[in-house]
C-alpha cells in the first residue's frame, strides 16, 4: 500500500489499496474524481482557473481548471473507471491572505474553486462532499477503498469528508 | 520560452547583490529591533520549480510564520520573510515580555501578533527600500500580510503571476539567523524575493547588465 504524492500544478491516478495525496493547499483546489465501485480515484492540484490566464509557451495542463479536470476524468477512465458513475469531492480555495488593494490575482482561491465546480458540471460528476475557502492551508489525502477524504489544517485536526 | 532561459553570471551576481543589500538592510533592521547581533548568510539564487522551493524549505506542510508583501511598480514581485515557528514565538516572547506565549496554544494574543506583523511590516519594508535604491525602479509595497500556516499554502501566493508563464521561478534567498539560537540548523529566517516575469529584465536594465546591451553573451 502506497501513498502516492502529487504536487503543485501535477495529477495523478491511483486504484486501492493506494491512497492519493497532496499538501499544503492554500489558494490552490484539490479536486477528487472517483469510481466508488471499481475502488479508483484521481487527485489534481490545480493552481489557476482558466487555461487562457496562460502567458505563451506549453502549457502544463494539470495546471488550470478547465483543462486539468478533463485531463483527471480521461485518465480515470484509462485505468477502468467508468464516466457516468463519477463523483468528485473537491478541498481548498483558501483566502490566505487579505489584500485591501482588489487585486484580482489575490482573489485566486475563490476564482479557483468557481471553475473547478463549473467543469465538474458540464462533464456530469456530481460533488458529493467539499471544503473550500475560508483562511487556512489544506493537506487532502483520498481512499478510493473508502471513498473518504480527509482533509488536515493547521489549527482544526484532521476532518473526513 | 521560459522568462527566466539564458540568465547569465552577470545577471545572477546581480541578483545576488539585491539579495545582499536587501536582507543586509533588514538584518540591520532587525537587529536594532532586537537589539540583537543577526548573521547573514550569502543569498542563494536559484531558478527552481514550484514543487522544490517548497521542499527546499522544509516541505509544503511546514508550519511557518511569514509575512507576505505584494511589490508593485517597475518590477513587481513577491518578498516573503519566512519564519520557523520556534524563532516566531522567541522574538515575540523577547519582545513582548510574554514568555508563555506559543502558537500551539491559540487564540493568540492580538499584541503578540501585531508585534509580528510590525516586524514583518520593518524587515519587508527595508528589503524593499535597499531595492528600490539599488535600481533606482519605482518600487512600493503593498500592505504586509502575515499568514502562520503550511508553507505551500503561503508560497503559492508569490507564484501565482509566475505561474501564468511557468511551473518554474526564480529564487533570491537569503538566510539570516539569530547569533543566539543559531546552534541548529533548522533556526532560521528566510527572504525570498520572487520577481514576476519581466520584472528580472527591468532589474537588469536597470544596472546594465542588460545582455542584449554587450551581445552575444550566453
Amino acid at each position: 500500500m502506497e501513498i502516492v504524492k502529487v504536487g503543485i500544478a501535477e495529477l495523478n491516478v491511483v486504484k486501492t489499496p493506494n491512497s492519493i495525496r497532496t499538501s499544503g493547499l492554500g489558494s490552490c483546489v484539490g479536486v477528487v474524481i472517483y469510481d466508488e465501485l471499481q475502488k479508483v480515484g484521481g487527485l489534481a492540484h490545480v493552481m489557476l482557473p482558466d487555461s487562457s490566464l496562460a502567458k505563451g509557451g506549453i502549457i502544463n495542463s494539470s495546471k488550470f481548471a478547465d483543462t486539468a479536470v478533463v485531463d483527471l476524468y480521461n485518465r480515470l477512465i484509462q485505468i477502468g473507471g467508468r464516466q457516468s458513475v463519477f463523483k468528485a469531492k473537491i478541498a481548498g480555495g483558501a483566502q490566505m491572505f487579505n489584500f485591501t488593494n482588489g487585486n484580482e490575482m489575490m482573489r485566486i482561491g475563490p476564482r479557483n474553486v468557481e471553475a473547478v465546480k463549473e467543469v465538474l458540471k458540464k462533464l456530469k460528476v456530481p460533488i458529493i462532499a467539499e471544503d473550500v475557502g475560508g483562511n487556512s492551508g489544506r493537506t487532502i489525502e483520498f481512499f478510493p477503498n473508502t471513498t473518504i477524504l480527509t482533509v488536515r489544517t493547521v489549527n482544526q485536526g484532521v476532518k473526513e469528508l | 520560452m521560459p522568462y527566466f532561459e539564458n540568465i547569465s553570471h552577470a545577471q545572477m551576481d546581480v541578483l545576488k547583490e539585491i539579495g545582499n543589500i536587501g536582507a543586509g538592510n533588514a538584518a540591520t533592521a532587525l537587529s536594532k529591533l532586537l537589539n540583537k547581533k543577526i548573521d547573514m548568510k550569502v543569498p542563494d539564487v536559484k531558478i527552481e520549480s514550484f514543487n522544490n522551493i517548497m521542499e527546499n524549505i522544509g516541505g509544503h506542510e511546514r508550519v511557518v510564520a511569514s509575512i507576505f508583501l505584494r511589490v508593485e511598480g517597475d518590477a513587481p514581485g513577491s518578498i516573503f520573510f519566512i519564519l520557523p515557528l520556534e524563532q516566531a514565538e522567541y522574538y515575540i516572547q523577547t519582545a513582548t515580555s510574554d514568555t508563555n506565549f506559543s502558537f500551539s496554544k491559540p487564540p493568540y494574543a492580538e499584541l503578540s501578533l501585531s508585534f509580528l506583523q510590525e516586524l514583518g511590516n520593518i524587515l519587508s519594508g527595508s528589503y524593499l527600500s535597499a531595492l528600490a535604491d539599488l535600481t533606482n525602479l519605482d518600487l512600493y509595497p503593498s500592505v504586509p500580510a502575515l499568514g502562520i500556516d503550511m508553507i505551500g499554502a503561503v508560497l503559492t501566493y508569490g507564484l501565482i503571476e509566475i505561474s501564468r508563464e511557468s511551473d518554474s521561478a526564480i529564487v533570491i534567498d537569503t538566510v539570516l539567523t539569530d547569533d543566539i539560537k543559531n546552534k541548529s540548523d533548522s533556526v532560521r529566517g528566510h527572504f525570498f524575493f520572487l520577481p514576476d516575469p519581466g520584472s528580472s529584465e527591468t532589474i537588469f536594465r536597470s544596472l546594465g547588465v542588460l545582455k542584449d546591451d554587450n551581445g552575444g553573451n550566453s
